[in-house]
């Protein structure tokens, strides 16, 4: 099976690329369509700011790719940033328009003693898309996060986990169709990070 | 809810732990890549390298270190040591270490702190504060170069300023408590924690589980770092977690 990672220069793939590695999948780092369209699935990582990240699919024309891996129903699992550019809208920075495939916008916490929401949170499941119906998940319900930022107004039906951080409800990890996101790292999450992926790529497995 | 971190910091020179581990069934408790993954099997929620190789090729040699450390662990780390410019934070952060550490470079130079969150975000900029406590000036003053020049800096007001710039996180040292063991400065991190809103690192005087749970339950502070008390096994990351969530505190 077959990873392709989305380079479109923002942030750290290298992570990614081995937890992904230590799955025991091929992984291609690359901004090329052609190959990407290739993989089984496809990942969009992202740390930095949200409308520099969308200014840079855009002149990469990888916002096409998007649009058409998700015509196509094939997978992509958007983290951290990356499950971000999938809501409607951003008020980072300046408000800038995102991709749409989630119901939802992405707004600064308010109210919270700290930000950036940093370190383990539990989070509690809600949904169950397809890839996570029998999985066998450790009892550890911790994941790492580190935002500032986290999608609201969202649609129930696509909430699959969220955390609790000071009475805000965050948005953990969401679906719709072939497309997940999760705020948090699980290449950086310890065992449930772990098990998080591997569920994923067996989701991948089941539709190629 | 969100679990308060503990932090073990593993100081490297030239690409070796100094200080490792004693006791420890480690094929080499010199390699850091090791000494990770052994705290990370303890529940270590993040760690933390110094590195203080005094030349270039030691410096280079980190590089590998936080590759190596990123291809074979799952859980976040920081990479403190020699960062001055926006270059070097590039060169670790895209090996694959999650945040840098900055500390005297940044007193020199406060927009490294603005270069590397505009770049990066501030999640990947944690400032380093050195502070001891001056009778003369009746408050904590920030130093450099490892404690040894005195700034006109309050660690207060310099960790505003810091925030200010764009740090995502403080890592908070006193030098007054640092080998002493005799708990963390319980004032200054206070004074710190709620003069920002950036997380907020304690390290230095960690001597027990008990001294853990005074600074994150009576503080209320994010997160405690300790270096000796865990290489010597005076204590372990694991008996610490399970005394404070005895006592309360919300870890993972």
């Amino acid at each position: 099976m077959k990873i392709g990672v989305i380079d479109y220069g923002m942030g750290n793939l290298f992570s990614v690329e081995q937890a992904l590695k230590r799955l025991g999948v091929e992984v291609l780092v690359t901004a090329d369509q052609q190959q990407l369209a290739a993989a089984d699935a496809v990942v969009l990582p992202g740390v930095g700011a949200f409308p520099d990240a969308m200014k840079r699919l855009e002149e990469t024309k990888l916002v096409d790719f998007i649009y058409a891996q998700k015509e196509a129903n094939k997978p992509l699992l958007g983290i951290c940033l990356g499950m971000q550019l999938l809501f409607e809208h951003s008020v980072e920075v300046a408000p800038t328009k995102g991709l749409g495939i989630f119901t939802g916008t992405i707004e600064r916490f308010n109210g919270v003693s700290r930000i950036p929401h940093m370190g383990w949170n539990d989070v509690a499941l809600q949904n169950e898309p397809q890839w996570l119906q029998n999985a066998t998940l450790p009892e550890a319900r911790h994941v790492y996060f580190v935002h500032s930022f986290y999608a609201t107004n969202i649609d129930e039906q696509q909430l699959v986990a969220y955390a609790d951080y000071e009475g805000v409800r965050v948005p953990g990890i969401v679906s719709n169709g072939s497309f997940t996101g999760m705020q948090f790292h699980p290449e950086k999450s310890g065992e449930l990070g772990v098990a998080l992926l591997q569920s994923w790529l067996e989701g991948v497995k089941r539709t190629c | 809810m969100l679990t308060k971190r503990i932090i073990p910091c593993l100081d490297v020179k030239e690409g070796r732990v100094v200080k490792g581990i004693q006791f420890v069934e480690l094929r080499d408790a010199g390699d850091p890549v090791e000494l990770a993954k052994f705290y990370d099997t303890q529940g270590a929620d993040e760690l933390v390298f110094l590195d203080i190789s005094a030349s270039h090729e030691g410096r280079e040699t980190m590089v590998d270190v936080v590759r190596q450390t990123a291809a074979s662990l799952a859980i976040p780390f920081t990479v403190g040591g020699g960062i001055r410019t926006l270059d070097d934070m590039k060169r670790i952060l895209r090996a694959g270490a999650d945040k840098v550490s900055v500390n005297t470079s940044a007193l020199e130079r406060p927009e490294l702190i603005k270069e590397g969150s505009d770049y990066f975000g501030a999640q990947c900029i944690v400032v380093a504060i050195d502070a001891r406590y001056s009778e003369e000036d009746g408050t904590w003053m920030v130093y450099t170069h490892g404690g040894r020049n005195k700034t006109t800096w309050t660690a207060v007001e310099w960790a505003k300023e810091a925030v200010r710039l764009g740090a995502g996180e403080i890592l908070l040292t006193s030098m007054n408590q640092d080998g002493e063991k005799s708990g963390f400065d319980v004032k200054l991190t206070k004074a710190v924690r709620d003069a920002v809103t950036v997380p907020v690192i304690a390290s230095g005087g960690a001597g027990n589980a008990e001294h853990f749970r005074e600074v994150l339950q009576d503080v209320d502070t994010d997160a405690a770092l300790a270096a000796s008390i865990f290489h010597y096994k005076e204590t372990s990351v694991a008996e610490v977690k399970s005394y404070l969530r005895d006592k309360g505190v919300c870890v993972r």
